[in-house]
Parts: C-alpha cells; structure tokens; sequence
C-alpha cells in the first residue's frame, strides 16, 4: 500500500477566500455567520448564514464560463486553482492521464434549479436557457476541474448529505493508497444559500434563528454555510521526489451506515466510523489528539456524538480536544468535510486548534473538552474528522502530522 | 432596430465578434459558432423575437430551420415573426 500525503489545499467560504484567510479567521474565532442577502429572503423564517461575500465570478470567468458554472463549481474551480497551485503539481503525460478528481456535494446547482423553477412556475416563462442541465448537474463541478487542469482518470461526484466530502475524500485516498491513481483532486462544495435552498431546510425545524453553537447546552440547530475546499491528495514518494510541500499525511479513513433512521443519528453508527478509521489507519485511540467533530449543533447530533467519542476513547476522551468549526462557516452541507478538513490541517502542522465559537453553557451531555471559544496552541500527532449524514451514512478521516 | 440587425447582434455577440465581421454570406463555422453554440444563439433569437424556432441539435440539416448561413437564419426568421399571431 502506498502512503498518501496533502501536498494542496484550497478554499472559499464564508470566513475567507484562501486557505490562509480561513485558518486566520479560525485562529481568531471569527464568526462568517450573519443576515442573508438574496431574493425573497424576507418570506423565510431562517434568515441567517454562513455565506461568500465579496465573490465576483463576474471578474474570474468570461461570459461563456459564466453560462455554465453554477456558484457551486464557481466556488470549486476557486478553491481546486488554489490548492493546485499551492501543490506546484503540472498534470500532463501519464500523470494527467492517471490522475482524477472526486468531488462531494449534496445538492449541485441549486440556485440554477431555484432561478429556473422561479422563471417557470412564478414568472411564466416557458423556455429557459440551454444549459440549465449542464450546469445543476451534481458533477458538474468535477467535470470543469478535470477539464481546466486536465486530469483525465478516475472522476466522479459523491452525493451522501453532510458526509458528501468525507465520502469523497476516503475514496479519493482509497484510489492512491491502493496506486490505482498518483494523485487526486477531491474535497467538496455547495452553494444552497437561495431561497429554494433555505426553505427546503427550514421544513425540518432543526435550524437555529441566531446562531450556531455546537455543544452548548443552549444550542438551538444548525446554520447553513457555503463553500467549497479542494485538495491534493499525492502519493508520497511522488510528492517527495518532486519536493512538494507535504501538508500532513492521510493515514486512514472509514465509512460506515447505520442503517436505522433517515434523520436521526446513531452513537453506534458514528462509534464504528471513528473506531474502523482509527483501525484502518493502525492506530491507537490515545493518539488522536484532536477531532473535528460534526458538531452541527442540533440537540440530536451533538449529544450522540460526544456519546460516540467517549464510548471510542473511554477515558483517553477526556483527553483530546473536539472542536466544531461550524460555530464559525456554519454547515456547508455536502463541502463541510472539505473546509473542515482545514482545521485538521492546522492542528497538524501549525499547532493551532480552531476553537468551538458561540460557547456559551456546559452541557453535560456533552461534557469533552470542545475548545470553547478561543483557539488553543497545542502539538497534535493525529486528527480526525467527522461527517454524520442524514440518511445514516457516516464517514471519518485520519489524518497524522508529517 | 431592424431583424437583421438584431439578429446580427446575437450572433456576433455569441461569435466574440463585432456586428460588422458578421456578413449574411458567413456561416456559422467560419464565425465559430459551434453547436453548443448554435443552441445558445437560437435561445436568445427566441427570448429576442418570442418564437419558437423549430431547431432539434440532433438532426440539423432536418430542421425546417435553414441554418446554412446568417443571410438564411435571418429569413427565416423573418418569417416566423411575419407568422406570430
């Protein structure tokens, strides 16, 4: 088996526009939720979000890109030209031919669904532009990576709900470690901050009016966000014998279903993929030193997850530290493992533990040290990072300090 | 503005061109206008005009839609407009 590394990393989100101004923002405990700003937004009940302000695709793509790229692969191609240039990589020859990306997002093109539903039904109209398909497609984003960097091997999009990315990223780690690809692009993205996209949420009642806080005993639900990370997953002797810049290594990775409820969360469920990751990785639970917890700050989730933690770690539990960054760029959905996967970055490399923001009163239902607040310094072997899905679909990465 | 010049305008702006590179003698191949392309044009000659364009991209040359070049595109729908009810 080959060893993977992260030699490329790339976002836009609400707390910044690159990587380095989201880790900053993470440093700083900065929050990227506030009012939404689109049409109709005052016939919704959630009027908060954690959504891209200041992005002119406008100015990054020409007309005939425009027609095309809905803002989910507008945020993907953003963070993919980052991470790639980051990673230094070229991919041409045998490289280009082998290499792939997989991309996880759970509902591709909404706002083209949403504007071209309102032109239909609301407006009347009963034509609408020639690549509505092209551009909603769930793959969309995939594609267009794999055509402006030419990558031309194994490529596909992952559609699981909030694990989308995770799922992405495992399978993207599977295709190198095995040799099948030299490297890959993946990671994920979604953009569902229109008013289709807020309202179909709103339904389920599990969203907060005023913030996220993740663990807090006075949580009220989760905050949507939107986004994209991309990242270059590199076979290890290939990013050395090129000198790249290794980020941190991805040492394991497991998937697992609960196979009991389409919303609910299971302990058990999200226990096998934490406890099958640190397994498929060789690693003993006392050496994680920080999870990236799902952490969407519904009652249900958080509780079953600090559930599943202890029953994982048993006493060592006490020990590590669990943060939800989703208190700062809200839920991304389908790309939240992506941007979340920063996080875990940074506690491997920098030292750095992003902090739960909005933590405001113990729970003791939830009672792991969340990081409340403040960002913390602290040296950290290895980190993992959750995604629990709707559907019961659940995916965890390991990943260790190179 | 008249159908020709409307219709120019379409094209030359889908062709990255000025209205006055577009000729009713060019085709859509020495403009570049390639069948994405061609799709695109007849949406907004649609949206311009509000007709219905009788164009299937799966069978061209079928259309009743001559095609061949902008001097005919424009005949045509000239036509379709006369037609409007």
């Amino acid at each position: 088996m080959k060893r993977v590394v992260i030699t490329g990393a790339g976002t836009i989100n609400s707390l910044g526009h690159s990587v380095p101004a989201t880790l900053e923002a993470m440093r700083d405990g900065r929050c990227g939720i506030s009012e939404l700003e689109f049409r109709d937004v005052e016939r919704l009940a959630i009027k908060i979000g954690g959504q891209v302000r200041g992005f002119e695709a406008e100015g990054r793509f020409n007309r005939q890109q425009m027609t095309l790229y809905d803002r989910f692969t507008q945020f993907t191609l953003t963070a993919a030209k980052e991470a790639i240039e980051q990673s230094g990589i070229e991919f041409h020859g045998d490289l280009a031919a082998r290499s792939g990306v997989v991309l996880g997002t759970a509902g591709g093109g909404v706002s083209t669904w949403d504007d071209n539903y309102r032109s239909v039904y609301e407006d009347g109209k009963n034509r609408v532009h020639p690549f509505v398909v092209p551009k909603l497609m769930n793959n969309a984003a995939a594609s267009h990576v794999s055509m402006e960097h030419n990558l031309k091997g194994p490529s596909f999009t992952v559609s699981t709900a909030c694990a989308s990315s995770n799922h992405a990223m495992a399978l993207a780690f599977q295709m190198v470690r095995s040799g099948a690809a030299p490297t890959m692009l993946t990671g994920g993205s979604e953009s569902m901050l229109c008013f289709g996209g807020v309202k179909a949420w709103e339904g389920l009642r599990v969203m907060s009016k005023d913030a996220c806080r993740p663990f807090s005993a006075n949580r009220n639900g989760m905050v949507q966000g939107e986004g994209a990370g991309v990242f270059v997953f590199e076979e290890y002797e290939h990013a050395r014998a090129r000198g790249a810049d290794i980020l941190c290594e991805v040492v394991g990775f497991a998937m697992s279903s609960d196979a009991s409820d389409i919303v609910m969360p299971s302990k058990q469920g999200a226990a096998r993929a934490m406890s099958g990751a640190l397994a498929d990785a060789g690693l003993n639970a006392d050496q994680v030193g920080y999870i990236n917890a799902h952490g969407t700050g519904t009652a249900a989730n958080d509780k079953t997850e600090c559930a599943a933690v202890a029953d994982v770690f048993g006493p060592h539990a006490d020990e590590l530290m669990i943060s939800s960054t989703k208190s700062m760029h809200g839920h991304l959905i389908g790309g939240t493992g992506a941007v979340e996967l920063l996080a875990c970055i940074m506690a491997l490399r920098d030292g750095v533990i992003a902090p739960t923001i909005g933590y405001e009163e113990p729970d003791p239902e939830c009672a792991l040290d969340v990081v409340p607040n403040d960002a913390r310094n602290a040296k950290v072997d290895v980190a993992l990072s959750n995604a629990f899905a709707f559907g019961g679909l659940n995916a965890v990465l390991a990943l260790k300090r190179v | 503005m008249s159908i020709t010049e409307r219709v120019i305008a379409i094209i030359a702006e889908q062709a990255v061109l000025e209205p006055s590179d577009v000729t009713p003698e060019s085709t859509l191949e020495d403009l570049g206008i390639d069948s994405l392309g061609l799709v695109e044009s007849i949406f907004a000659i649609e949206e311009e005009f509000d007709i219905t364009v009788p164009f299937n991209a799966n069978e061209p040359t079928a259309s009743d839609f001559d095609i061949s070049n902008v001097a005919a595109i424009i005949a045509g729908i000239e036509k379709l407009v006369s037609e409007k009810v």
